[in-house]
């Protein structure tokens, strides 16, 4: 394999890690699910985009800047919809992300169906994992703080998060405004990584995509996502043999995690140093034990 | 302590509470009785703001807040109807998250104590999975975690639910001793004889509307009270 080839396949494992980081918090933790993020990322695509090609901006600022309007459209989201419960803020997502989409289609200045061309190639293999890094970081500490906490209870029991004192709205909207700041740095560092983007790219199959990887991963779990996301990403790309049934060889790897491990390959479990090796020193001893130690470092 | 003035909720063009007055007094316990769909737990919720509502609602002379987080705030605590407990967490944790809002780490422990006394069976279950309790150790565990807060107003809804008679003895008798504790409960019950037996005041709601009121003492004893709620002819 051609290292140019292998570190383009990184690179978009480094952009849809930070994009599924971001979705991880929200599904995972706080149990909302959405469809609507491909819609976010479409945000953080056209703004940065534009910011470098139409005023010259650098790319690291005009990423951050693709990522604070995902993250300021999605106070004006949450506010409309985050009072809806389960199902209902599921397609109000849906909703949204098919309207930035549709809005992109037809606003002539970002081009329209044709979208975005010429955009600087920035995205380097370093650049990216240099934001990935400091995303696993940040959000490794947000879930462990008392927000993160916090969101985990909600996620668990909403009315008794409720009748304990928790703000659930407050925290159901801290959790949508950083996952869409995640999705908009991913789909800022995604432009710049193609150098074209279109609305055709920000369709509901993206923001799917995104969600499948998160539940494959294992919801609740930042290293699952992550694990999840290298997999999704990696496997279309080792079966390029089969041309379209490659899609099919993807579906089926789906569906058989699915039935094999529902919770995902790493539901509710983190891994870390610490965790590996109790895993190894106690993988002799019974099978309960096996399963309690792992879940030490993640427990939520 | 709670005064309740003209209570409305309406869902959609339902229209659930229609109007009513309530008023509980410090150190009591109040009950409202009624049947299935008669807004018990609507008027409940609306009380800690998880439901909107029109019409006034004091706390200590002070309009109280409509939204749940902030009616904690101030002292009032509902356990929800149906056991509403964090599953994954051991008693122990359940209780602790009770004690959200709270800093005084000595005066935690110190309720820590207070409800392992009033449930024993908490105590020994310290460390379990709340999940894998039994439903009315559950109710207990909802109880507990309730009196984490340290609230002066405790809203029941419908404690009894699901429990088998003996059960329902035991917590009917917790609700009096956590009485004796200095706090003020409303109850929320359809089971109208036991709730009736340990309550001061009590309402009877039907369809939104307040039909009776007065002394539990006496309620027992009215004969049309008898004759829907109690099953005596």
């Amino acid at each position: 394999m051609a290292w140019y080839y292998l570190e383009g396949i990184l690179i978009l494992c480094g952009i849809n890690v930070m994009v599924v980081l971001g979705l991880s918090l929200l599904t995972g933790f706080t149990g909302l699910f959405s469809f609507g993020h491909a819609g976010f990322m479409a945000i953080g695509a056209y703004v940065s985009a534009s910011l470098t090609t139409m005023l010259h901006w650098p790319f690291i600022p005009a990423v951050v800047a693709g990522g604070l309007v995902a993250m300021l459209m999605s106070f004006i989201i949450g506010g409309l919809t985050l009072n809806l419960k389960g199902d209902y803020f599921c397609i109000a997502t849906l909703g949204f992300g098919e309207a930035i989409r549709l809005i992109l289609n037809n606003v002539q200045t970002f081009g329209g169906a044709r979208g975005m061309a010429s955009i600087p190639l920035k995205s380097s293999l370093v650049a990216v994992y240099a934001f990935v890094i400091i995303g696993v970081i940040f959000m490794w500490f947000l879930i462990r703080s008392r927000h993160g906490r916090n969101m985990v209870a909600i996620r668990e029991e909403e009315l008794a998060a409720q009748a304990i004192g928790i703000n659930v709205f407050r925290y159901k909207m801290l959790s949508l405004a950083a996952s869409a700041l995640y999705a908009g740095i991913g789909g800022a560092l995604w432009a710049h990584y193609l150098t074209f983007i279109n609305p055709a790219m920000f369709m509901l199959t993206k923001s799917t995509e995104m969600t499948i990887m998160v539940i494959i991963g294992g919801l609740g779990s930042i290293t699952g996502s992550i694990v999840g996301t290298f997999f999704l990403t990696f496997l279309p790309e080792a079966f390029r043999e089969f041309a379209d049934w490659r899609m099919v060889v993807y579906g089926a790897a789906v569906i058989a995690v699915m039935a094999l491990r529902p919770q995902g390959l790493l539901g509710g479990i983190e891994f870390s140093p610490k965790g590996i090796i109790k895993w190894i020193t106690t993988s002799g001893k019974s099978k309960k034990a096996q399963v309690k130690t792992p879940v030490e470092g993640g427990k939520a | 302590m709670l005064k309740v003035r003209d209570l409305n909720v309406y869902y959609g063009g339902i229209h659930a509470i229609r109007g009513i007055d309530i008023d509980v007094n410090k150190g009591e316990i109040v009950t409202i009785i009624g049947s299935n769909g008669a807004g018990k737990s609507s008027m409940l919720n609306a009380i800690s703001g998880i439901v909107k509502y029109q019409g006034q609602i004091e706390y200590e002379g002070k309009a109280l807040p409509q939204v749940a987080h902030k009616v904690v705030q101030s002292g009032i605590c509902q356990v929800p109807e149906g056991r509403v407990i964090f599953a994954n967490l051991t008693v122990h944790e359940n209780l602790k998250m009770g004690a959200y809002l709270r800093n005084d780490t000595k005066a935690i422990n110190e309720d820590f104590g207070k409800v392992y006394d009033l449930f024993p069976r908490l105590k020994e279950r310290e460390k379990q999975i709340a999940g894998t309790l039994s439903g009315g150790e559950q109710q207990m565990l909802a109880m507990g975690r309730g009196l984490m807060s340290s609230p002066e107003l405790i809203l029941l809804d419908e404690p009894s639910l699901g429990l088998a008679p003996l059960l329902i003895n035991t917590i009917f008798e917790i609700i009096k001793e956590i009485k004796s504790m200095g706090k003020t409960i409303l109850l929320v019950e359809q089971n109208a004889f036991k709730a009736l037996s340990v309550a001061d005041e009590a309402y009877v709601l039907e369809q939104g509307v307040i039909t009776a009121k007065g002394k539990a003492a006496d309620l027992i004893k009215d004969p049309k009270i008898q004759e829907a709620y109690l099953g005596k002819k």
